[in-house]
């Protein structure tokens, strides 16, 4: 293939591209691999300092789950909001939290976003529009519905993304938040995780209709369906989804068929599936996939690849000393912040 | 120069409230289940949609559980929604949203947010309307840290007790006994406030203490100036606010008059009996108590269809009257 021929059939690749390729620069591509690579790391090191001992409580991790909540996150500012789920670290970081309050809190420490009230389950960054993580399943959607609608009664141009996961899909509180959001036009994106299990149960066992994406027919609005693992489709569905709420046009429900390759929590002994299902999902990993396309594509050398992970890595590791010398809270101050007034 | 007062009833003072609320403050809206143009159940919003338009006060579908976290979202993103609830039967359907969201979003957040909303609560039987739509839940929800929890008597509580509610940076629940709605009293003009947490003594006397709340305070007067007759004066504290609760003014009281007794329409086992009962056995007043401490709450039954069983489901004048009396054990 001579010269001339290679850049006609790239340009030509590029016309075809996911939105996510146009409308990201390769910079804000590296800072969504960046966060990736974030994910993963903080919570194998959450992992690592349950075994050792250092936190308490149990936790949800998401790993294998990463290209769902940077994709969906990567056109948002910090004027939209989040509302998250108990499997949240992913997008916390995802939406811009800094790791370092993350295990704080995760450690129990006065430092924490939460001041060691909250711990994994309810970690917020109210800051960066992060309403919250949340313990209750489907707690946080009628949640989202409310800040949307915040939005549209203050006139701001901003929007409300709802995360949970396929078991929440069957808690009334979906079905409310839903209707309501349609009903009222209001700027949300729904955005089921489905990662084929509530704890043990599968959709096959839990969810009358075969894709979760389905019942949006039922609230008229769009049901999407993505890979989840693949960044750049998750984050060209966010985009359309984000655009059609700030024209508004309404809310719509986006399904990131994914897999979570660890347990369901720390009591999980895999009994509900096989070694090789979640082996298979294991091949499909969203980062080491992202990765390569970036570099097919040349939005990144490897070097610049491992430059990514290794400024990640230190960033964890700095976040996780940060908080291991951090202050526990004063047991005296037991019952701060219960009330404003 | 003191506002000039008139005579409104109880719903026309919570809907003079919620008016000026909003006029005052663009970040106060109304949700609600039929509370536009129908007016609200109780005929409490009424013409209220059509001076701040549907967009303020929003009809919702029947879905108090989405309409109670619809309330806490937009309560933790800048406005002061107040939701209806059409009766307050219908927030065990929102339980999760009440208590596991609006109640601990602050403290799990480490102080972050503030979740300023009202929950309006139509409470109480003598409606005829039965079991589910005639309870009286408020302790439930008082026993929530993270909730505040406020039962107005009069028509002027609760147009000051709603205003402070709508001025407080935290969940408020409202409980309004529907009996009281139709109930008229005088209610100044314009803007005022009765702090959330201050009990009140609506009537002096020397041989009993009487707290009670919301419609049990009315038949507690009316057992009050009965027994005046006979020389038995009671001191009539209206609780107002269960969540905080003033123990103080009840402290006080019972110290001089020696004898408590307590007076509720919710269920009487583990309900609010039991607090003010508990709060003076463990008070400086339990020394001065002069007899056993008295519970008149609602019956151990859910609240029956038929008028005479409804009415000996929960305390009505002439029983209050009979344990006030033999409760002051002859004394005048
Ligand atoms: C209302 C409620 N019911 C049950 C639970 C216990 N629980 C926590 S996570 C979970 C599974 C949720 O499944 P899904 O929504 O698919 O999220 P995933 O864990 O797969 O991310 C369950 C049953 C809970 N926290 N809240
Ligand atoms: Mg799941």
């Amino acid at each position: 293939m001579d010269l001339m021929e290679k850049a006609m059939s790239s340009a030509e690749v590029r016309a075809n591209l996911p939105e996510a390729y146009r409308r990201l620069s390769p910079d804000q591509l590296k800072q969504a691999l960046k966060k990736m690579h974030l994910i993963r790391l903080f919570e194998e090191g959450a992992e690592d300092s349950y075994q050792r001992g250092l936190t308490y409580g149990t936790m949800h991790l998401s790993i294998g789950q990463e290209a769902s909540a940077v994709g969906i996150c990567a056109p948002l500012t910090d004027a939209d909001t989040i509302t998250s789920t108990h499997r949240g670290h992913g997008h916390c970081i995802a939406k811009g939290a800094d790791p370092k309050k993350m295990f704080a809190e995760f450690f129990g420490k006065e430092t924490g976003y939460c001041r060691g009230r909250g711990g994994s389950m309810h970690i917020a960054d109210v800051k960066t529009g992060n309403l919250g993580a949340n313990g209750i399943v489907g707690g946080g959607l009628p949640i989202a519905v409310g800040a949307a609608l915040s939005m549209k009664l203050q006139g701001k141009d901003s929007v409300s993304i709802c995360f949970f996961g396929d078991g929440a899909n069957n808690e009334g509180a979906f079905h409310e938040a839903l209707n309501m959001a349609s009903v009222w036009k209001l700027p949300v994106v729904f955005v089921c995780e489905n990662n084929q299990y509530g704890m043990s149960t599968s959709t096959e066992r839990s969810t009358a209709v075969k894709n979760v994406a389905d019942r949006a027919v039922a609230y008229s609005m769009p049901g999407v369906i993505v890979d989840g693992n693949d960044f750049a489709a998750v984050a060209s569905a966010s985009m359309a989804a984000v655009d059609r709420a700030k024209r508004g046009e309404g809310p719509t429900l986006i399904e990131c068929k994914t897999y979570r390759t660890r347990g369901h929590s720390r009591s999980d002994r895999n009994r509900y599936r096989t070694k090789e299902e979640i082996e298979a999902w294991v091949q499909r990993d969203p980062i080491p996939r992202f990765e390569q396309e970036l570099i097919g594509l040349g939005f990144l050398t490897a070097a610049e690849a491992e430059e990514i992970r290794a400024a990640a890595a230190a960033e964890i590791d700095e976040a996780y000393e940060f908080a291991k010398a951090s202050p526990s809270p004063d047991p005296a101050d037991v019952t701060r912040f219960v009330t404003t007034v | 120069m003191d506002a000039p007062v008139r005579e409104l009833s109880f719903a026309q003072a919570i809907y003079e409230a919620l008016a000026i609320a909003m006029e005052a403050d663009p970040r106060v809206f109304l949700m609600g289940e039929d509370i536009g143009v129908y007016g609200g159940a109780f005929q409490v919003t009424g013409d209220l949609v059509h001076r701040f338009g549907a967009e303020r006060v929003r009809d919702t579908p029947i879905s108090e559980l989405g309409g109670a976290g619809v309330a806490v979202g937009a309560a933790v993103t800048g406005m002061r929604p107040v939701y209806e609830f059409q009766f307050s039967d219908f927030a065990t359907l929102a339980m999760e949203q009440i208590v596991n969201q609006a109640a601990k979003m602050r403290y799990m957040l480490g102080g972050e947010v503030s979740v300023p909303l009202v929950f309006r609560m139509p409470c109480g039987s003598g409606t005829g309307a039965a079991a589910q739509h005639s309870q009286s839940l408020e302790a439930w929800f008082a026993h929530v840290p993270g909730l505040k929890v406020v039962e107005p008597s009069t028509p002027h509580d609760a147009k000051g007790l709603l205003l402070a509610a709508l001025e407080d940076p935290d969940p408020v629940l409202v409980f309004e006994h529907k009996l009281l709605y139709k109930m008229k009293g005088p209610v100044p003009q314009g803007h005022y406030t009765i702090p959330i947490g201050e009990a009140a003594t609506v009537r002096q006397g020397r041989h009993v203490t009487v707290v009670a709340s919301a419609i049990m305070v009315h038949r507690a007067l009316e057992a009050a100036e009965t027994l005046a007759q006979e020389g038995i004066e009671l001191e009539v504290i209206d609780l107002r606010s269960l969540r905080p609760i003033d123990s103080r003014t009840i402290i006080e009281s019972v110290k001089k008059t020696t004898r408590l007794m307590s007076v509720y329409e919710g269920v009487k086992t583990l309900g609010i009996g039991a607090e003010i009962s508990a709060l003076i056995a463990e008070s400086e007043a339990f020394g001065y108590l002069d007899a056993p401490i008295v519970r008149l709450g609602g019956a151990e039954c859910p609240i029956p269809y038929n008028p005479e069983l409804e009415k000996a489901a929960v305390p009505q004048v002439p029983d209050i009257v009979e344990a006030a009396r033999a409760l002051a054990g002859g004394r005048t």
